[in-house]
C-alpha cells in the first residue's frame, strides 16, 4: 500500500527510541537483559501510551456517548479524536468507517457474520490461502458452512508466496470475497494486495485485508489500493490489548446488519423491533474499551512521530542481518521468501532442537521469541513441520539483538550437546 | 527460570528413549495431542494376569521435555500394578523428572502422564478393553521416530 503523507517530528536514533519503552530496560526475573523479539505476538508500549492510559483512567474516566457531565464530555471527545487519528492513519474517507472492535479476530468475525452471512449464497466462493492466521480461516469455514458458499485456497509457491499463476483460474465471477493477510505472521510474506484488490473488484468481489502484522510496520492506505475491509489490532501497534479496528467502506457497512446487538448500536427500540444507529455506532454495541481505544490513538501519534520511513529502514536492517546470519548458523532452516518479499518476521527451526526447547533456552538468555504453530496449523502442515521458532522485529530492536539471537542458538545447541 | 532444565538426565532420555516404539499386542493404548503446541504421545501397555504392567512403550513427537518425560514414565510404570498406577499422581510424575518445570512447561512434562491417566479411566470403564489401533496419524509417528 502506498505512503500517506507523514511528517516525522524527530530524527531516528534507536537508543533514544528505546528509552521511550520502559520495559526494554528492565532486567528480567532471572537477571538477564530482555531481548524482545516477539513483536508479532504483541508489541511493547511507549510511555506516551502508558501515560495516556493512566490519564484517561485517573482524570476523566466515564462512559462515552452517554454521560451528560464534564467527564463524559471529555472522554467522548478523546475517543472520537482517537477515531479520527486512525482514520487519517489508514487514509479512510471518513471517521465513521472506523469501527472499534476487540481486535483483529473480532474485526474479521464481524465481517464474516454481518456481511458474509447476509450476502453469501450457495455456489459463491470465498478465496483464502494456507498462510492465513486461524482468525482469517476459521470464520470463513463457519460462514461457508452456514451459507453454502465454497472455500477456495490460492496455492503457495515453494518459497511461501501466493502463486499468482492461479489468480486467473481462482478469481472468477463466482468469487464474492478475497480474504488475505497483507503480511504473513509466520513467513513474513508481503502479499500483492494491489493486484488482488484490482482482480477482486474486476469480478465484483470484495477484499478483506488482515493487517494485524502489516499495519504496525508499513504505511497503510485503504484507498490506494482501494480495499473494502481492513482488520488490525491495537496491541501489535504499540497500543493496548483489547482494542482493534475494522475499517469498512461506508456503502458496505451500511448494507450490513449489526453484528452484536445491545446498547449504543440502536436508534429506536420498540417492543417488537428496533432500528439501528448510524455508523460507526451500529457496530459498537455495549461499552467500548475506552481507555484502550484512546491509548491506541496515542500509539498512532507515537508511530507517526517516528515516521514509517525510519521504522522501515531500521526493521529492514534487522531483517537483512537475520536473513544473512541465520542460514550461516549450524542446523538452522528458515522458512519463507527472500528479503524483498518479506516484512520483519523470520520463522526457523534448528535441527534436533524442538522450537519449544529452543524458546525455553533462549529465555534463559533473555531472548523472547514465539515457538509453536503461531495459530497457523494449515501453514505448518504445508511446511511439513509441527512447530517453528519465530522472531519478529520492531523498530526498537537493535543489530546487537540479532547477534544475541545467534548467540542464543549456539547456546541452545551447546545445551543439547550439539556443539 | 531454571538453568538446569536440560540436564543430562532429560537429554539422555530424549536422545536414547526407553521403549520408544510399539508393542506387538498391547493390552491397552491411548494417544493424545496437545493442541496448543502439537506435541503428541501414544502409550501402549501390556498387562499380565496378575494386573502388573509387563511392558510399557511410547511413541510421539515434540519437545525434549514431553518426549523425555514419556520415556521416564514408561520406565517407571513397568512392574507396577494397576492400583499403583491409579495412585500415581501428577506431583509424582513431576518428581520423577527431577527438574522443576514452569507452569507452561508442565503441560509438556505431564502429557505422557495425561495419556496414561486417560487410559486408566478407559480401563476402568471396560475391564478388558480392546487396544486402540494406531491411527494413520500414529503411523506417521512410527515413520518419523527413527
Amino acid at each position: 500500500m502506498s505512503t500517506p503523507l507523514e511528517t516525522p517530528s524527530r530524527p531516528f536514533d534507536v537508543h533514544d527510541v528505546r528509552r521511550d519503552f520502559p520495559i526494554l530496560a528492565r532486567p528480567l526475573p532471572n537477571g538477564a537483559t530482555l531481548v524482545y523479539l516477539d513483536n508479532g505476538a504483541t508489541s511493547q508500549k511507549p510511555l506516551l501510551v502508558l501515560d495516556k492510559l493512566r490519564e484517561v483512567e485517573a482524570t476523566y474516566n466515564a462512559n462515552v456517548h452517554r454521560g451528560i457531565h464534564q467527564l463524559g464530555d471529555r472522554v467522548t471527545v478523546e475517543l472520537e479524536a482517537a477515531r479520527e487519528k486512525i482514520q487519517r492513519f489508514v487514509n479512510a474517507a471518513e471517521s465513521a468507517e472506523i469501527i472499534f472492535t476487540s481486535g483483529t479476530t473480532m474485526s474479521i468475525n464481524l465481517v464474516a457474520f454481518a456481511w458474509g452471512r447476509k450476502f453469501l449464497k450457495p455456489g459463491d466462493e470465498i478465496l483464502i490461502n494456507e498462510m492465513e492466521h486461524h482468525a482469517n480461516i476459521v470464520p470463513w469455514q463457519q460462514t461457508a458452512k452456514a451459507t453454502g458458499a465454497k472455500l477456495r485456497y490460492i496455492p503457495l509457491t515453494a518459497d511461501g508466496r501466493l502463486d499468482a499463476s492461479h489468480f486467473d483460474r481462482l478469481i472468477t465471477t463466482k468469487t464474492k470475497l478475497v480474504a488475505v493477510t497483507a503480511m504473513s505472521n509466520v513467513l513474513g510474506t508481503l502479499n500483492p494486495i494491489r493486484e488482488l484488490a484490482a482482480r477482486a473488484h474486476q469480478v465484483g468481489a470484495v477484499i478483506l485485508v488482515d493487517g494485524a502484522q502489516s499495519v504496525p510496520h508499513l504505511p497503510t492506505d485503504v484507498r490506494d489500493p482501494a480495499i473494502d475491509f481492513l482488520a488490525f489490532s491495537g496491541h501489535k501497534l504499540y497500543g493496548p490489548t483489547g482494542v482493534g479496528v475494522l475499517y469498512g467502506r461506508r456503502e458496505l457497512l451500511e448494507a450490513m446488519d449489526p453484528f452484536l446487538c445491545g446498547g449504543n448500536m440502536i436508534n429506536e427500540v420498540h417492543l417488537e423491533s428496533s432500528t439501528w444507529a448510524d455508523l460507526p455506532s451500529k457496530f459498537e454495541a455495549g461499552t467500548l474499551p475506552i481507555a484502550e481505544a484512546i491509548g491506541l490513538g496515542a500509539a498512532i501519534d507515537y508511530v507517526q512521530s517516528l515516521g514509517f520511513a525510519a521504522i522501515h529502514a531500521q526493521e529492514s536492517k534487522l531483517l537483512e542481518k537475520a536473513l544473512r546470519l541465520l542460514p550461516q548458523t549450524p542446523g538452522v532452516t528458515i522458512y519463507g521468501p527472500s528479503f524483498e518479499h518479506r516484512g520483519s518476521i523470520v520463522s526457523f527451526t534448528v535441527e534436533k532442537v524442538h522450537p519449544h526447547d529452543l524458546a525455553d533456552l533462549f529465555d534463559q538468555k533473555g531472548v523472547a521469541i514465539r515457538a509453536g504453530h503461531h495459530c497457523t496449523m494449515p501453514l505448518h502442515d504445508w511446511l511439513d513441520v509441527s512447530a517453528t521458532a519465530r522472531v519478529s522485529f520492531a523498530f526498537y530492536n537493535t543489530e546487537a539483538e540479532v547477534d544475541a539471537l545467534i548467540d542464543a542458538i549456539h547456546y541452545a545447541r551447546h545445551k543439547f550437546r550439539l556443539e | 527460570m531454571n538453568e538446569e532444565l536440560y540436564d543430562d538426565y532429560i537429554l539422555d532420555h530424549y536422545e536414547c528413549p526407553y521403549h520408544k516404539g510399539h508393542l506387538a499386542c498391547p493390552t491397552c493404548a491411548h494417544s493424545e495431542k496437545n493442541p496448543l503446541c502439537g506435541d503428541q504421545i501414544r502409550i501402549e501397555l501390556k498387562l499380565n494376569d496378575t494386573g502388573h504392567v509387563e511392558e510399557a512403550f511410547f511413541n510421539g513427537k515434540g519437545c525434549a521435555i514431553s518426549q523425555a518425560a514419556a520415556s521416564i514414565l514408561c520406565q517407571h510404570v513397568e512392574g507396577k500394578t494397576v492400583d499403583e498406577l491409579h495412585r500415581f499422581q501428577a506431583p509424582d510424575m513431576l518428581r520423577l523428572l527431577k527438574v522443576p518445570l514452569t507452569a507452561t512447561r508442565q503441560r509438556c512434562g505431564l502429557l505422557g502422564f495425561k495419556v496414561l491417566k486417560a487410559m486408566m479411566y478407559s480401563l476402568d470403564a471396560s475391564p478388558t478393553p480392546p487396544a486402540q489401533q494406531p491411527t494413520a496419524n500414529d503411523e506417521s509417528i512410527v515413520a518419523t521416530s527413527g
